[in-house]
């Protein structure tokens, strides 16, 4: 009898509906590799960006799936460094989604740069005051405590795992696999916050300009932080949508009720530190260099005071208030709620750091520059989504994902 | 870290642009592309997209008629020093590969195009959009090529590049110096192109601590004010009017706040 290549005890659906599946998200792919083809192959005036626009969709997206991705490195510290195992259920999907996220922004980086073939260059020629140097050693060796971190996964499928070698290799990884996550927790902490240094140390942008603590601006700590709470968010709500599609209950409410609350806690407490950095930011930075808080959010037809309101309250306070209760995580819609506009606030914290900061004229003469992605950037943009969806579609069906996947489904 | 220059004393070069001068027409513009093979295409008209080295912009005070006055203003790179004078301008702090670089020995920001891998931090960094990319590379009409300059490269796509206060101009001048056995180069050797081609004489260049060359006394003229001031990004390129709605257009001030006007600066020597 030939060994199932679906894990023992859960059922999955039909082989050619499946690859049917592919099929569908595999043409949204094609035209993201389309589009990447004719950005590698013409030159980065396939896109809107401009010399006002430097940094545009692209870097956002980069920004945001590594925001999001910060599940991974925030539930291994939770589940390999303070224990609770609970969190166990749900790690190796957090490590699957990270995955996807991180290989995504070292694809858009590829794709982004203007010479892909001197991206080495960052590594070879460093320059080792620079906030962008950090973010490209620690993001690739992360990347690679990662791939580390996956790859017994992907051991256990059945036929695998059958290997004595793969077999022997994916349990000794799992007896050492605190130490990738220590080390994951370390490098994610540098790394997100250097992504709130890549802003936050630019003097020359009033908008994006923080003081901070030797030579961290205070935005290095909050994109961490941020990136810790919002991170398990983005985990939940990837895995209630799989749940919605699958039919089928994959992790305990109680996993989902724990990791709300440490992230609802972290929320509320970002959200303080964020409202403190903007008032200090407002009151003292900006005005020093010549600009009130309202010059940022006015004259022009996008950025208004409601992308600050929709940042930290709906984005921020509103899910924090919710997660901190008791009764707003045991409610399903609730859950689903909080988290998804947790996910959606980190990604306009994101956004305005990254492309209000260009928009925002400096010169008293000048005026906001305007921008909006041409179709080869939001292709080469959903392609990492949609090359991510294939490899959870393989991922559920391949591997034994979800520790509890059998005892919540009895019928199967 | 500080280089210490060797066989010369260090230099400030800078310019100085009096904005009562300029015409707006157009001619350092126009001598900076054919000096530094700067690239265009056929369709100019995006201005965003328009690679240059020097751009002049065109600004008025805001009145109606008959009291409207205009003020043209060429933005090269201010070549900026940066927050305490030591060469940590916003750009070259931020780039990952070194491709930019404050040197001490002329105070100039070099851009190395082989070096950079068009990240475009640089960009972002500076306040003064003097930094351009190639979105293209340069397509060269009928035989311009045979008549660009041999001693600047031309850039490829994919690279970002700015005004260099014709870093080449200095090359030759401190090659022709060895040759004659001097340690020192003229005022009158080294000029940008811009300032050479400007027929007001509107632009002043040279080293802004040498004493003997025009742009040390005009920068400390009481009239004379910088871009952005208060960013302290320390820029070298110092502007002239004596008219104080320009000095306000070139910084920005909340209510109440007045520009420095008619008042002698305080000194802007480079920290040693």
């Amino acid at each position: 009898m030939t060994t199932p290549a679906i894990p023992e005890g859960v059922k999955r659906c039909p082989t050619r509906k499946f690859v049917l599946w592919l099929a569908v998200v595999g043409a949204v792919l094609l035209w993201g590799v389309y589009a990447m083809y004719l950005i590698w192959y013409k030159g980065l005036n396939q896109t809107n960006m401009n010399d006002a626009y430097g940094f545009a969709l692209w870097i956002w997206a980069d920004l945001a799936v590594i925001a999001w991705g910060g599940g991974a490195f925030f539930s291994g510290f939770l589940a390999y460094i303070v224990g609770r195992k609970e969190i166990k259920h749900i790690i190796n999907y957090a490590v699957i989604i990270g995955f996807i996220c991180y290989s995504s922004a070292l694809l858009i980086l590829a794709i982004d740069i203007g010479q892909p073939l001197r991206g080495w260059f960052i590594f070879w020629h460093a320059n080792v005051h620079s906030m962008l140097t950090e973010v490209a050693f620690c993001l690739s060796v992360y990347f690679a405590v990662l791939a580390i971190e996956f790859l017994p996964l992907v051991f256990e499928n059945p036929k695998l795992k059958r290997i004595p070698f793969l077999h022997h290799m994916g349990h000794n990884m799992h007896e050492v696999m605190a130490v990738f996550a220590a080390t994951g927790v370390f490098l994610s902490f540098f790394h997100q916050g250097s992504l709130g240094g890549v802003a936050g140390v630019l003097y020359g942008r009033p908008f994006a300009y923080r003081e901070g603590l030797f030579i961290w601006p205070w935005t290095f700590f909050l994109f961490t932080w941020s990136a810790a709470a919002a991170g398990p968010m983005f985990t939940i709500l990837i895995t209630r949508i799989t749940e919605a599609i699958t039919r089928k209950k994959l992790v305990a409410n109680s996993v989902y009720q724990f990791m709300g609350k440490v992230s609802g806690w972290m929320l509320l407490t970002y959200g303080i530190a964020k409202i403190i950095d903007t008032y200090v930011w407002a009151t003292q930075i900006a005005p020093s260099m010549g600009f009130k808080l309202m010059d940022f959010y006015s004259g022009n037809p996008v950025y208004g005071i409601w992308i600050l309101f929709a940042e930290i309250v709906l984005g921020t306070a509103v899910p924090a208030l919710i997660l901190i209760t008791r009764r707003g995580r045991e409610n399903g819609v609730l859950l689903f709620t909080a988290a998804t506009l947790a996910v959606i606030g980190v990604g306009i914290n994101r956004w305005a750091m990254v492309l209000q900061v260009m928009a925002a004229p400096l010169l008293p003469f000048e005026d906001w520059y305007m921008y909006s992605p041409s179709w080869q950037e939001v292709a080469t943009t959903v392609l990492p989504f949609a090359y991510g969806l294939m490899l959870i579609s393989l991922a559920h069906r391949y591997l034994p994902v979800f520790p509890q996947e059998r005892e919540l489904n009895p019928g199967n | 870290m500080q280089k210490i220059p060797e066989h010369t004393t260090a230099k400030r070069y800078g310019m100085v642009i009096d904005l009562d001068r300029c015409t707006g027409c157009g001619a350092c513009m126009v001598a900076c592309y054919a000096e530094n093979n700067v690239p265009f295409k056929k369709d100019e008209s995006d201005k965003m997209l328009s690679t240059n080295w020097i751009r002049v912009h065109k600004i008025t005070n805001g009145k109606p008629f008959p009291d409207t006055e205009a003020c043209y203003i060429p933005i090269p790179c201010m070549q900026c020093a940066g927050q305490h004078n030591d060469g940590h301008s916003p750009c070259v702090s931020v780039c990952p590969a070194v491709a930019t670089d404050y040197d001490h020995v002329t105070g100039i920001v070099s851009q190395i195009y082989t070096r950079c891998f068009g990240c475009r931090y640089c960009m972002a960094a500076c306040p003064y959009h003097a930094r351009k990319f190639n979105w293209w590379d340069p397509v060269w009409p009928a035989d311009l090529e045979k008549s660009l300059n041999p001693r600047v490269s031309p850039r490829m796509r994919g690279v970002v590049e700015k005004c260099t206060f014709c870093y080449h101009r200095y090359q030759q001048a401190r090659d022709k110096a060895y040759v004659e056995e001097r340690t020192e180069i003229e005022e009158t050797e080294y000029q940008t192109a811009c300032a050479q081609a400007c027929p007001a004489n509107a632009i002043a260049f040279g080293d802004l601590d040498n004493p003997a060359h025009a742009v040390h006394k005009l920068s400390r003229n009481r009239y004379a004010f910088r871009l952005l001031e208060k960013l302290q990004t320390n820029p070298k390129v110092y502007y002239l009017s004596t008219r104080k709605w320009v000095h306000r257009a070139g910084d920005n001030y909340l209510e109440g706040e007045e520009p420095d006007f008619g008042k002698k600066p305080q000194s802007h020597a480079q920290h040693k």
